[in-house]
């Protein structure tokens, strides 16, 4: 079964012409009780067949539980994206609709090796002295929330004390929930800080840097 | 599950296939263009062709076409999806040197002399000759009790972004007109129950919304009814609502308020710099003129009659072209 049809595939491709280094997609899936792990994992396979530069990596959550734990992957379906190295980007839920141009957006800034944040900001992050971790909740029909979520990403790219996850709100409903969760995108740093809206770079580093500067 | 996949990836990122160029706080701009929809888009196109140097300062690209599911208007597409539409809408933009910058809010119009300073909540500021304003259109708020308490506690003003975290839940849908009926529409497939107010005691959205509606056995109307206040704490519990014609109130409780009323212009950055009128919208001329020379203005945010897309687009085109003129007399 083909999840990307023949356009979009000839539009990714095109996309990741420009590839510089290599990215790994790390795949975690299950066989059964999971609606979305198999097409989570063939989009991952689909893409990596459109670039050299693209490997993945399937791993069961269950039988391959401590590779689950050395990438700290709490819930299925996920993908990793990294190089060498693992920066911290996750995405949970199936990234389609409008997610797909956040996890392409992902690949492509990950193959740069460069967060494409601004001067200031890199200075900003620099000062984090305790670890962050940015969930950014979406829904596939929100055109707003890639902008959330490539900014997370883009800082957990730029700071190893950083780590951002993309979390397909409907696949969840008990993160949902937990942190009442009824706009989108929404995004919780940590447990201290939760706002909605994709507010501008400054505006954003701002919260993240509230929680990152704590005496721990 | 297969809708999900046919939903999978409709708008990429961009190809850069020009190098953009950079943003630049230092220089003088001869154009800045507030605002990525279809007005602020062509704009862009037209006085990159015309050689001016140029830069685009948004929120986001696309606007209010982002929230449009299907257009069938737009000539030279007897049908286009708004994100296929905007997407279009981009790679014409991408083919000129254009610089853009995104995700940014203007606060504030400043004018010296001959300049004008563009700033944005970020703390940018960008100096330039001359201004097109085309910022559009938002949700309008009802100015009630517990409404700005409680948004994003259940109270909400994009219902296709926010529609699926409603699963199983009982809401409301306020606006009988064709945004509100689209919400309910959308919502049918998702919540559980859906009261519709409107305050006008009859529907003024297309009849096949209507009565897909009806068909869902989900729906329940209340015509003449205005909304007084929505209940909560910490999240939407209820709406408190009132008869206009017995005066008679009535509490529903539903977890998620969806407000489709219609729309107000984004000028509040514009107020005191250029004429408005009673409804907030920037007075032009046939030229996209305001009554400040330099500054022009084109689009849903202006005085302009008829707020479509093919509408903005055109007067796009003419407020760059003004702008071209005006900055060929200041040279
Ligand atoms: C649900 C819906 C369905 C519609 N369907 C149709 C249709 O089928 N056919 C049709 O012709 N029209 C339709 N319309 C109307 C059409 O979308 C608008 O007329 C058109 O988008 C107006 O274009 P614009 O560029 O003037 O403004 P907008 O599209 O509102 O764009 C304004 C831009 O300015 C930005 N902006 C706003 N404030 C600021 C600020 N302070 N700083 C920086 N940037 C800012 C916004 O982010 C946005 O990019 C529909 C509208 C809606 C809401």
């Amino acid at each position: 079964m083909a999840i990307l049809n023949g356009k979009l595939k000839e539009r990714a491709r095109k996309e990741f012409a420009g590839l510089g280094e290599e990215v790994k997609l790390v795949v975690f899936t299950q066989e059964l009780e999971c609606q979305y792990c198999q097409q989570n994992r063939m989009l991952a396979e689909q893409l990596a067949s459109l670039s050299e530069k693209i490997s993945v990596k399937v791993y069961n959550f269950i039988t391959d539980k401590e590779k689950a734990g050395e990438y700290k992957v709490d819930k299925i379906p996920a993908i990793v994206v990294m190089g060498e190295e693992d920066y911290g980007i996750r995405f949970y839920g199936l990234p389609g609709g409008y997610e797909f141009t956040s996890l392409v957006e992902a690949i492509k800034m990950v193959s740069s090796r460069d967060s494409g944040l601004a001067s200031e900001s890199r200075e900003l992050v620099k000062k984090l002295t305790s670890l962050v971790h940015i969930q950014v909740f979406v829904t596939l029909t929100c055109p707003y929330c890639p902008a959330a979520v490539k900014l997370a990403h883009q800082l957990a790219m730029e700071s190893d004390l950083i780590h951002a996850d993309m979390v397909e709100s409907a696949e969840f409903p008990h993160l949902v929930n937990k942190y009442s969760v009824f706009a989108v995108p929404k995004v919780v740093i940590n447990e201290d800080i939760q706002f909605e809206g994709a507010l501008p770079e400054p505006a954003f580093l701002r919260q993240v840097m509230k929680v990152g500067q704590k005496q721990n | 599950m297969e809708a999900k996949i046919e939903d999978i990836g409709v708008i990429l990122p961009e190809a850069e296939e020009l190098t953009r160029p950079a943003v630049d706080e230092a220089k003088v701009y001869e154009l800045v263009i507030i605002g990525g929809g279809p007005a602020g888009l062509t704009a862009a196109v037209y006085s990159a062709r015309k050689r001016i140097d140029t830069l685009l300062v948004t929120k986001d690209i696309g606007g209010q076409v982002l929230l449009t599911s299907d257009v069938e208007n737009y000539m030279g597409y007897y049908y286009i999806t708004g994100k296929e539409l905007i997407e279009k809408f981009k790679h014409q933009v991408r083919q000129y040197p254009i610089a853009i910058k995104e995700n940014a809010e203007v606060i504030r119009i400043g004018k010296e002399d001959k300049t004008f300073t563009v700033e944005t909540s970020g703390g940018g500021s960008y100096r330039t000759k001359a201004v097109i304003i085309a910022s559009g259109k938002r949700s309008r708020p009802l100015n009630v009790k517990g409404e700005k308490e409680l948004v994003g506690r259940g109270v909400t003003y994009c219902s296709v972004c926010d529609a699926p975290l409603f699963t199983g839940l009982d809401v409301t849908v306020i606006g009988g007109g064709n945004s509100g009926l689209t919400a309910v529409v959308d919502l049918v497939k998702i919540a559980n129950k859906i009261y519709l107010i409107e305050s006008l005691s009859s529907l003024k959205a297309d009849p096949l919304l209507v009565e897909r509606a009806d068909r869902s056995g989900k729906v329940e109307k209340f015509l003449g009814y205005e909304v007084m206040e929505i209940l909560g704490e910490t999240r939407v519990s209820g709406i408190k609502i009132k008869s206009t014609q017995t005066g008679e109130i009535q509490t529903l409780a539903v977890q998620g308020v969806f407000i489709e009323i219609g729309l107000i212009p984004n000028s509040g950055f514009a107020k005191g710099v250029v004429e408005l009128n009673g409804w907030g919208e920037i007075v032009v001329d046939c030229a996209c003129r305001t009554n400040v020379p330099g500054i022009f203005a084109a689009g849903d945010v202006t005085t302009v009659p008829e707020k479509q897309i093919v509408v903005a687009a055109g007067e796009g085109a003419k407020a760059a072209l003004s702008a071209y003129g005006y900055l060929l007399g200041e040279s």
